[in-house]
């Protein structure tokens, strides 16, 4: 369910978003629609025990003016960038209202999803990207991207830095960005359902799911538990590939090769377990709209097996005593940051924020583990919160109710409006589905990685740049999930 | 300086440049092994210098003649000291004027025409290398010097042929603490200057985070395949000193043609063996932040120092 919805003016927005704000909800997601409806955006908000809440806005279409909530919300004000790159939206009062999806080569005026914008104009040649400059005695600047040494999306980071400690970090990012939600309208249920599994390979289930769940809620489809409980094996054993991917990338980023060796033989190994369960080793094709299929379930043995080799992975890891050292300290994201960025997930779990999707949106048939929390904000304590979540996703896998088999619901149609949020492994995953008559819409999706890219320049004030490698790892965020 | 001097030298040479870039596989093979990984044969670093001479080159547009020349100055300052140094035979060309601290210097020119380069290059990553390396290399050289003294205290020479004649002769300077201190501090030097774990980590592609490939990131081609020479020409060089001083057994101690066999076998033996234990030491150890270097190179250079302290008090 969407939640509580409010049709809203412009004027109105700041004092009702202020209330919701007061109230416990966080902004979830900011979606535009330029249709022949009008111009209008609406902001899905959310909080714990499952309270949704939609304000609606309906703008002038010629003078495309919005008011900007940047004052209230540092979330709301990168949304209302994505929305004038977008859209053309205008958001009055906005301080900063720099690009954010736009690249230069976009040519001047163009704002894809506005209505009547047309393909994809020929590029233009890059204007280059006004960084601000950082000036000082001794200060320089260190460009390093989009293409890195190594596997690793594109993205612009541009570091000033005096001797080696970092003053300011700047991300340019959008280098992927590939118009998923202009492609998807239009489609029927089961095409969009493949491109949302794709949206960002290491959330295949997370992406999947939280579409699934957008369109059930659109529809009313009811989904029966035995579903639900398959749909959290697949969940559970994405963030254990990931998460144990992490904690050997974590302790390769410090030269502690031995550990990446063993973390990396552990994830192949969850890869096939991923296959001989689903049929596909990131766990395609598990979710279906009111359904999930499931070839085969984790056994005991096997769960034990992992928890006693990831223990002595992260044993191992942790007795290295200038792992430890480079771990500690490093990158501190504190509290009040999370707070006032919106941080989410897995990072803002590791500086102590109580905020965990399977818990706040329960499913129904579902246990609800129990939240990891850590303190410090440093890249230990991320990676404290990886190793006790494998620990807590693989006693999920194990009392897990779920069996063998498939479930498909042979054919859904309607219309509606629906949110799905799930926690995927790096935090909440929300996509906004609208149908009508079986045909998707439009869909907006927000990868918990678009919220957490800001907190990773800040936290690495006071770091010297050779540590921005481990820092950035201890996030992990997604590029392909943030640029769509 | 007669042939017979002249072909020792250039055998030490051959030994060198061939042994290098395979001290280098053995040590990745080592490693690979030990993460439970096949890894690539022995002879790899061998077939990348062969595919990269056959490769285009490509240089910065800004740089100026110190680039190109680097890598030559490099291998030079390299093979200079792999015909001088005692590491297969006592009896190399010049023996009589072979001194500890010119060898040394020798090999600094060769790093410091590397840092040059990479000022030269006008990149951010050429200037953040050097400046690394210049700063891990100003607090290398106190302590190479300081042990350099305590190695030299028995003799008042610092002659380095003497030096390991000595030890050759009488195994009791082996084990003198003295000696041990010393060489202490020169295995933190070795790591520093090679630049291994915990110092800098050589298998990274963490562009961010390294201090002598940040170096070399411009050169490509035949520069390239100098540049991989050089460097495990130099690794071989400071294990095959290492070695000779913390165990001279083996070395050719006349000019014999049988006697350098054995010397040539015994020093790849013994250089062999150190460079599996650094592997082994690299495979349980992390990379140190940098800013915790300096800590470990004085930690080198106390006990440099005790060496010399010790030395002189024992006398």
């Amino acid at each position: 369910m969407i939640g509580e919805t409010r049709d809203l003016s412009s004027a109105e927005l700041v004092a009702e978003a202020t209330a919701l704000f007061a109230d416990g909800f966080r902004l979830a997601l900011v979606a535009g629609f330029d249709d022949e409806r009008g111009l209008r955006v609406t902001y899905s908000f959310l909080a714990a025990t499952n309270r949704r809440f939609e304000l609606r806005v309906a703008l002038d279409a010629r003078t495309r003016r919005g008011t900007s909530l940047a004052g209230v919300s540092f979330p709301a004000s990168r949304f209302e960038r994505e929305l004038f790159d977008l859209y053309g939206v205008e958001p009055a009062g906005h301080p900063q209202r720099r690009p954010l999806v736009r690249h230069a080569h976009w040519p001047e005026g163009y704002h894809p999803m506005a209505a009547g914008a047309g393909p994809a104009p020929a590029l233009s040649d890059d204007g280059g990207y006004a960084f601000i400059a950082v000036e000082g005695p001794g200060v320089y600047e260190i460009p390093v991207g989009p293409v890195h040494a190594g596997l690793i999306e594109p993205g612009h980071f541009r570091f000033s830095v005096v001797g080696e400690t970092i003053l300011k970090m700047k991300a340019r990012l959008w280098f992927t960005h590939k118009g998923i939600e202009r492609l998807v309208e239009g489609k029927s249920i089961d095409e969009v359902l493949v491109v949302a599994e794709r949206i960002s390979g290491d959330s295949a289930v997370a992406h999947g799911l939280a579409f699934a769940r957008g369109v059930e809620d659109a529809l009313g489809i009811a989904v029966d538990h035995g579903v639900e409980a398959r749909r959290a094996v697949a969940l559970e054993l994405e963030r254990l590939y990931n998460h144990v991917g992490d904690l050997g990338a974590l302790a390769n980023d410090v030269g502690f090769g031995l550990a990446q060796a063993r973390a990396l033989t552990l994830r192949e190994q969850l890869l096939r377990l991923n296959e001989r369960v689903s049929g596909h080793r990131l766990l395609r094709g598990v979710v279906t709209v009111g359904g999930a299929r499931l070839l085969d379930v984790p056994t005991t043995f096997e769960l034990d097996e992992i928890e006693t080799r990831v223990a002595e992975l992260t044993t191992m890891t942790l007795a290295q005593s200038i792992v430890v050292d480079r771990f500690t300290g490093t990158g501190v994201l504190s509290l009040d940051a999370v707070r006032e960025l919106g941080v989410v997930g897995l990072a803002a779990r590791a500086s102590g924020l109580d905020l965990d999707a399977r818990r706040d949106h329960p499913i129904e048939g579902v246990e609800v583990a129990p939240t990891i929390l850590a303190t410090g904000g440093d890249v230990l304590a991320r990676y404290h919160v990886r190793r006790d979540e494998v620990a807590t996703s693989l006693s999920t896998l194990r009392e897990a109710a779920a069996g063998a088999g498939a479930y498909h619901l042979s054919s859904a149609s309607g219309s509606g409006a629906g949110l799905g949020v799930v926690e995927g492994w790096r935090g909440p995953v929300v996509h906004r589905v609208e149908i009508v008559e079986g045909r998707v819409t439009r869909l907006k999706v927000v990868d918990p990685s678009f919220l957490n890219w800001p907190a990773l320049a800040v936290a690495l004030a006071d770091t010297i740049v050779p540590d921005f490698p481990l820092v950035n790892k201890s996030f992990n965020l997604s590029y392909a999930g943030n640029d769509l | 300086m007669n042939l017979a001097s002249l072909l020792t030298g250039a055998t030490q040479l051959a030994l060198v440049v061939l042994g290098g870039p395979l001290l280098l596989g053995l040590m990745r093979t080592v490693r690979s092994r030990l993460e439970g990984r096949d890894g690539p044969p022995v002879s790899q670093p061998w077939r990348d210098i062969a595919k990269l001479a056959h490769k285009q080159r490509t240089r910065p547009n800004e740089s100026s003649w110190i680039f190109p020349a680097a890598p030559l100055v490099l291998v030079a300052t390299a093979a200079t000291v792999a015909v001088l140094a005692p590491l297969a035979t006592l009896t190399p060309p010049l023996s009589a004027s072979t001194d500890f601290i010119a060898v040394i210097f020798v090999l600094l020119v060769g790093s410091v025409s590397l840092a040059l380069a990479a000022l030269d290059t006008g990149t951010a990553f050429g200037g953040m290398g050097a400046s690394r390396a210049l700063t891990i290399g100003a607090l290398v050289e106190p302590a190479l010097l300081v042990a350099v003294l305590a190695l030299s205290l028995p003799l008042h020479s610092t002659n380095l042929i003497a030096i390991v004649a000595e030890g050759s002769a009488h195994a009791s300077v082996l084990v003198g603490p003295s000696h041990l201190l010393a060489l202490g501090s020169f295995v933190v030097v070795i790591l520093a200057e090679s630049g291994r774990l915990p110092v800098d980590n050589p298998s990274t592609h963490l562009e961010l985070t390294m201090i002598y490939e940040a170096l070399i990131l411009e050169y490509s081609g035949p520069d390239l395949a100098l540049v991989t020479l050089g460097e495990s020409m130099r690794l071989a060089i400071w294990f095959g000193l290492f070695v000779n001083l913390v165990a001279p057994w083996g070395i050719a101690t006349h000019a014999g043609a049988l006697a350098i066999l054995l010397g040539v076998l015994a020093v790849a033996l013994k250089v062999a063996l150190a460079g599996v234990a650094v592997a082994l030491f690299e495979v349980t150890t992390a990379k140190l932040r940098l800013f915790r270097l300096p800590e470990l190179l004085a930690g080198g250079f106390i006990l440099a120092l005790l060496g010399v302290v010790t030395g002189a008090v024992m006398r």
